[in-house]
């Protein structure tokens, strides 16, 4: 019963909440608790997927198909596979973290703020559970505008210059994406995903040869921008640096990257073959480049977000080596990132709180005053940095080793990324926690992790652990429909050499 | 595979990391007394356990497997938790478990006045779970969770006390030069995914001795990186550069993981990969020259130095440099012989250096000790078994282990004959340094008084071990004196389980361990007078290194002040340590920030990217403008101006753009 339409439920809830929350008085912290409640909900919700998730079986599940508007020929379908449900369930896990995060770090326009919240909620899970081209492109631009808003609103200093170039980065490319979709419904008379890959993998010749390939570029190009790759990434370190924690969390990495996955891999997999070298090339400078410039910056959100740079283009070097362990790495990097950047985001937002500056020359010595908040930070800076029993090093190894195999050189460049990140990494802890304390830190008293802060990130870095040993409870989902992708990659790529 | 019988090795790393989940949670609310038995009954389950598993040990059947899950599965690919048991493993389980139980107890004793003291033993937990799962793995993978695990644990040691900027960049600095270690060692497994399609010791090992005719070619390149991988844990040249800045640690944890323990995860590694390294001249002879050179060279550096710390950490590099040369030329039992033997004399030397800085209220620099000898009687006693064993004096075990090695690179084809002398003369070195270091210390006239009169300067009490209230020299408590005289009978009677049959011994140690590192290189067995006169010729060096020192510091005790000013300029390369920090400083992490600084942050980054995308928006404002003149509401414009985008970009579709702008 709930099966058939777990799917919308997860969506669509956070989006009722969102209708309650601008009919809440603003009183007390109302709009706190109930966005909260919200949250755990679709959590439980979310929860409710891999709890029936038919394993190992290919194709998409808990499907919901309705036919929406007939002309032009747009339908309501959604389903997902392993590699959307895991997202769906991390996003909906980082929601609840997020309330926690901005209790205190938003006092004034709470309703504006949780209302457009939740608006963001719905907006990534729909990205992730649509099958109809039309309907995933009304939640992609969704997902776009309450984060321009929150950004614009509740930036630190600079909120409406840092929305304005978050727009314009991202939307820009989308324009250009919507008309490649309109294109391909204009050349197969549909939306429907399921029905495109069909087309797309046996009616090759229904299009010019050269056609598909911008068209799968103008994909390319939305969704690489809202990784961020190399070197569309102008917008990212801005952005990171003054969204509010919750939205610093999000704003990166997985709905671009699902994207690439989901489209170019799966609609268009001769020509992602054709600039996956573009692509590698592009990881591995980005891996360097992000990890090189994190080093020196003196600012912790940028270092954050340059890190976050270096991270996502591991997945990019593993998504566009097309092998299975490469692609399982991929993803499962995703939820990594998504879990440990997020810890760290909380972490550097925590300490903002107490300090109110994010200059790591500020900082020193901290970690007499706030030993727990050190342990938590040593701890999420291990997982980022990749040692082994946490889930950082999975990831990283089965892209690494997977890169190595095909693409030798590169994937030992990209290995280099490995003592980089540990140097930064262990600079920004040494700055912020170790050596003798600064002025700052010596002078404005300030209090350990308290109950809220520990309830969002004990359970980030519990899991942080148990994905670094239990891996093939994640991957298990994931190696199915990753493995589809890699042999749908060796299929049509038959079909193209044949012809 | 798996015998009948479970030996539940699981539970040798999942002890201590038990005790490391209670003290790290709840050990800033224990009594000290809780956290001592918390710690020390970790450690001491596992040495029970492993000494049960030794005595049934020749009923089992080798190597003994215990699976417990999958940790890792994608594709085709897929790493368990395996643990496996042979002789190495036992070997080193011993080895760790027993020194490391009495390193534990030792500390109770010296770390009793600390502040952090539940994080310390915490510490201490977590590297003995990392270290049994680096020895127990059956995969390199599993292996590397404990290479790169008793890394973090060295990095949380050395940077104990944190406050101190020193100790923060000394633990950093371990961290970061272990990593370019670890660079190898994960190129080579990702060169045996390529190959193998396995990282599991028994299937690599299987495929190569099932194709004899693999020889060379990407097994050197495998083997290769494992070596620069080995380099840096076990801190040779080029990666030692962070052993000898660990000493900011407190000195249990130097004696537990920076000289018995964890250095010596390198040699393991090399010796449990002696099948593809028998297949690798190249390789071989890299491990060789490699671990010769550094013995030579550390040891002429641990000729100058004044810290005691410091003398032992370079002489922990040399001593591991032997266990090098002795896996270069395929003695891999010899070197894991010398490892033994090494992890009960240098543990012992850092103890009782521990328990002379404890002596002396946080003091190190020998230049102000002296006379101790009958101040504190058996720190000097066991200290003097330790010094004898690593000098090369028979019949004490670092003779022993130190001697078989020379003879092996002595009888080893190619420049045999080179290594050992260079050997040699390192063992010439290491009696010298040795005994300097115990003259200055208990002997001559006490100048620790002499110092006391001058204030405390931050040079000599920069340690937080310091003591305030303590100003007699003191004998230390009986639970850092009874580890010391067990380990100083060890550093003794060790080496006699490995007494070489060229000297009339069973070498009872080397048929032990045959088995697991059966090589092509079979050394002969029976006395022959060519070992008997090596290790003649070895005892006299030894003796010639007293000797020297004997005149140098007791004797005529201005001689080394004379002769560090007329070779002034050799004196000074050799106290700067040859200037490598400053070198590495100069050529790789100058130009790297560089590079970060000034060419991608302010060039590419600033620069081009962000010049770039403020043009865009400065644009995007200006085409809103014009928008906003043309239409009155904004969003209707943006909905007008995407239309008819939309509509332009169609049409150049419908007119077969790709034809025209194609990428090739």
């Amino acid at each position: 019963m709930l099966n058939d339409h777990i799917l919308s439920l997860t969506t669509f809830v956070p989006a009722a909440g969102a209708l309650v929350v601008a009919l809440l008085p603003r009183r007390g912290r109302v709009i706190q608790w109930f966005t909260l409640l919200v949250s755990l909900l679709t959590f439980a919700l979310a929860l409710h997927l891999p709890w029936h998730y038919v394993y190992g079986q290919s194709g998409f599940q808990f499907e919901e198909n309705h036919s929406w508007i007939t002309s032009p020929n747009i339908r309501y379908h959604m389903g997902i596979d392993g590699i959307s449900m895991w997202l769906i369930v991390l996003t909906a896990f980082l929601a609840p973290l997020g309330v926690l995060a901005s209790w205190k770090a938003v006092e004034t326009r709470t309703k504006e703020f949780y209302f457009l919240f939740l608006l963001q909620q719905t907006a990534m899970i729909g990205v992730f559970v649509s099958l109809d081209m039309f309907l995933y492109y009304g939640f992609w631009e969704l997902s776009l505008v309450p984060m321009s808003i929150l950004i614009a609103m509740f930036g630190r200093e600079r909120g409406p210059q840092t929305a304005l170039k978050f727009f314009v980065y991202t939307f820009l490319p989308s324009a250009l994406f919507l008309v490649a979709i309109l294109w391909l419904y204009a050349k197969t008379g549909t939306f429907d995903f399921v029905q495109m890959q069909h087309i797309l993998a046996q009616d090759s010749m229904l299009f010019a040869p050269k056609a598909l390939m911008w068209v799968s570029l103008a994909f390319l190009v939305a969704f690489a921008v809202k990784v961020p790759v190399f070197p569309l990434h102008g917008w990212l370190s801005d952005t990171i640096s003054e969204a509010p924690t919750a939205m610093a969390m999000v704003v990166a990495g997985k709905l671009g990257l699902y994207s690439i996955i989901r489209f170019n891999l799966g609609l268009f997999p001769v020509q992602a073959r054709e600039v996956a070298p573009w692509m590698i090339a592009i990881g591995v400078i980005g891996i360097l480049y992000g990890a090189l410039l994190a080093l020196v910056q003196r600012d912790m959100k940028r270092l954050i977000a340059y890190s976050t740079l270096g991270h996502f283009s591991f997945c990019i070097l593993g998504i566009f080596c097309f092998a299975v362990m490469g692609l399982d790495g991929s993803v499962y990097q995703i939820l990594n990132i998504g879990i440990s950047d997020g810890a760290l985001l909380i972490l550097a937002g925590a300490l903002y709180e107490r300090y109110g500056t994010y200059e790591l020359a500020a900082y020193g010595g901290l970690a007499t005053k706030l030993p727990n908040m050190a342990t938590l930070t040593v701890i999420t800076g291990l997982s980022l940095i990749g040692l082994p029993i946490l889930n950082g090093f999975v990831g990283e190894f089965l892209i690494l080793s997977s890169s190595f195999r095909t693409h030798m050189a590169w994937g030992a460049a990209a290995t280099i990324g490995v003592i980089l990140s540990a140097a930064y990494m262990l600079s920004m802890i040494q700055r912020i926690f170790y050596g003798p304390q600064s002025a700052l830190v010596a002078n404005r008293p300030a209090y350990d992790v308290v109950a809220r802060e520990q309830l969002a990130l004990w359970p980030m870095a519990l899991l942080m652990l148990i994905m670094g040993v239990a891996s093939p409870y994640w991957i298990r989902a994931i190696d199915g429909a990753t493995h589809e992708l890699a042999n749908g990659v060796h299929y049509t790529m038959s079909l193209a050499e044949r012809r | 595979m798996t015998s009948t019988h479970s030996l539940h090795l699981w539970l040798l790393p999942l002890v201590p990391f038990a005790g490391f989940l209670v003290n790290a949670l709840l050990g800033r609310r224990f009594p000290r007394a809780l956290v001592t038995a918390v710690a020390l009954i970790a450690t001491l389950i596992p040495f029970l356990q492993v000494l049960g598993i030794a005595s049934q040990f020749s009923s089992l059947s080798l190597p003994h497997l215990e699976q417990f899950g999958t940790w890792i599965a994608a594709g085709s690919f897929h790493a368990d938790f395996t643990f496996a048991l042979d002789q190495l493993t036992l070997v080193m389980l011993l080895v760790v478990t027993g020194v490391g139980f009495l390193i534990h107890l030792y500390s109770a004793g010296y770390m009793a006045h600390e502040d952090g003291y539940w994080r310390f033993f915490a510490y201490l937990n977590l590297f003995m779970f990392f270290m049994l799962t680096l020895v127990l793995a059956e995969n390199y993978l599993l292996m590397f969770v404990g290479w790169e695990g008793v890394g973090l644990a060295s990095y949380l040691l050395i940077g104990f006390y944190y406050t101190r900027d020193s100790a923060a960049n000394a633990g950093k600095k371990a961290f970061v030069v272990n990593r370019v270690g670890d660079f190898g060692f994960l190129l080579a497994m990702f060169l045996f995914i390529a190959h193998f399609g396995t990282l599991s010791f028994s299937s690599i090992f299987s495929q190569i001795t099932a194709h004899p005719e693999l020889h060379g070619g990407f097994l050197t390149a495998i083997a290769l990186c494992l070596v620069l991988g080995a380099t840096g844990k076990s801190a040779q040249i080029p990666l030692y550069t962070w052993l000898p800045d660990a000493m900011e640690g407190p000195t249990p944890v130097s004696a537990l993981i920076h000289a018995a323990t964890m250095v010596t995860a390198g040699v393991y590694m090399v010796a449990r990969t002696h099948v593809l390294f028998d297949r690798s001249p190249l390789a071989l002879s890299t491990v060789a020259i490699i671990g010769t050179a550094t013995a030579f060279f550390a040891a002429t550096v641990a000729l100058v130095q004044t810290d005691i710390k410091r003398v032992l950490a370079y002489s922990t590099i040399s001593q591991l440099g032997y266990m090098f040369l002795a896996c270069g030329v395929a003695a891999y039992s010899s070197g894991v012989f010398h490892l033994v033997t090494h992890a009960f004399f240098k543990a012992l030397l850092f103890l009782a250096a521990g328990s002379v800085i404890h002596a002396l209220s946080g003091e190190q620099d020998m230049r102000v000790m002296g006379g101790l000898r009958k101040k504190i009687p058996v720190t000097f006693w066991t200290m003097t078994m330790a010094v004898f064993a690593i000098s090369g004096l028979p019949p004490l075990a670092g003779f022993v282990s130190k001697d078989e090695i020379l003879y092996h690179a002595f009888t080893a084809p190619g420049p045999g004959k080179l290594l050992w002398f260079v050997g040699l003369f390192t063992a010439f070195l290491t009696s010298f340094y040795m005994f300097r270091l115990w003259y200055l210390t208990f002997f001559g006239e006490n100048r620790a008084e002499k110092a006391a009169a001058h204030a405390h300067t931050p040079a000599s009490s920069h340690h937080a071990e310091v003591d305030e209230h303590h100003h007699a020299i003191h004998e230390s408590p009986w639970i850092m004196l009874g580890p010391l005289a067990i380990l100083a009978v060890l550093s003794v009677i060790g080496g006699w389980m490995g007494w070489p049959e060229g000297l009339g011994g069973g070498n009872w140690f080397g048929h032990f361990l045959a088995p697991a590192l059966a090589s092509q290189h079979v050394a002969e067995a029976g006395s022959n007078s060519l070992e008997v006169t090596l290790a003649l010729i070895s005892t006299l060096v030894a003796l010639a290194g007293w000797f020297l020192a004997h005149l140098f510091y007791f004797a005529k005790p201005e001689l080394p002040e004379k002769l560090s000013v007329s070779l002034r300029a050799f004196y000074n390369l050799l106290l700067n340590k040859y200037w490598i920090d400053e070198l590495y400083g100069a050529v790789v992490i100058a130009p790297v920030l560089f590079l970060s600084r000034f060419v991608l942050k302010g060039l590419i980054d600033t620069g081009v990217i962000n010049g770039g995308s403020y043009a865009a928006a400065y644009t995007t404002q200006g085409m809103g403008a014009i928008v906003q003149r043309l239409q009155s509401g904004n969003i209707r414009s943006y909905a007008g101006w995407l239309a008819l985008g939309a509509a332009g970009l169609l049409l150049l579709t419908y007119f077969g753009f790709g034809a025209h702008l194609s990428l090739r």
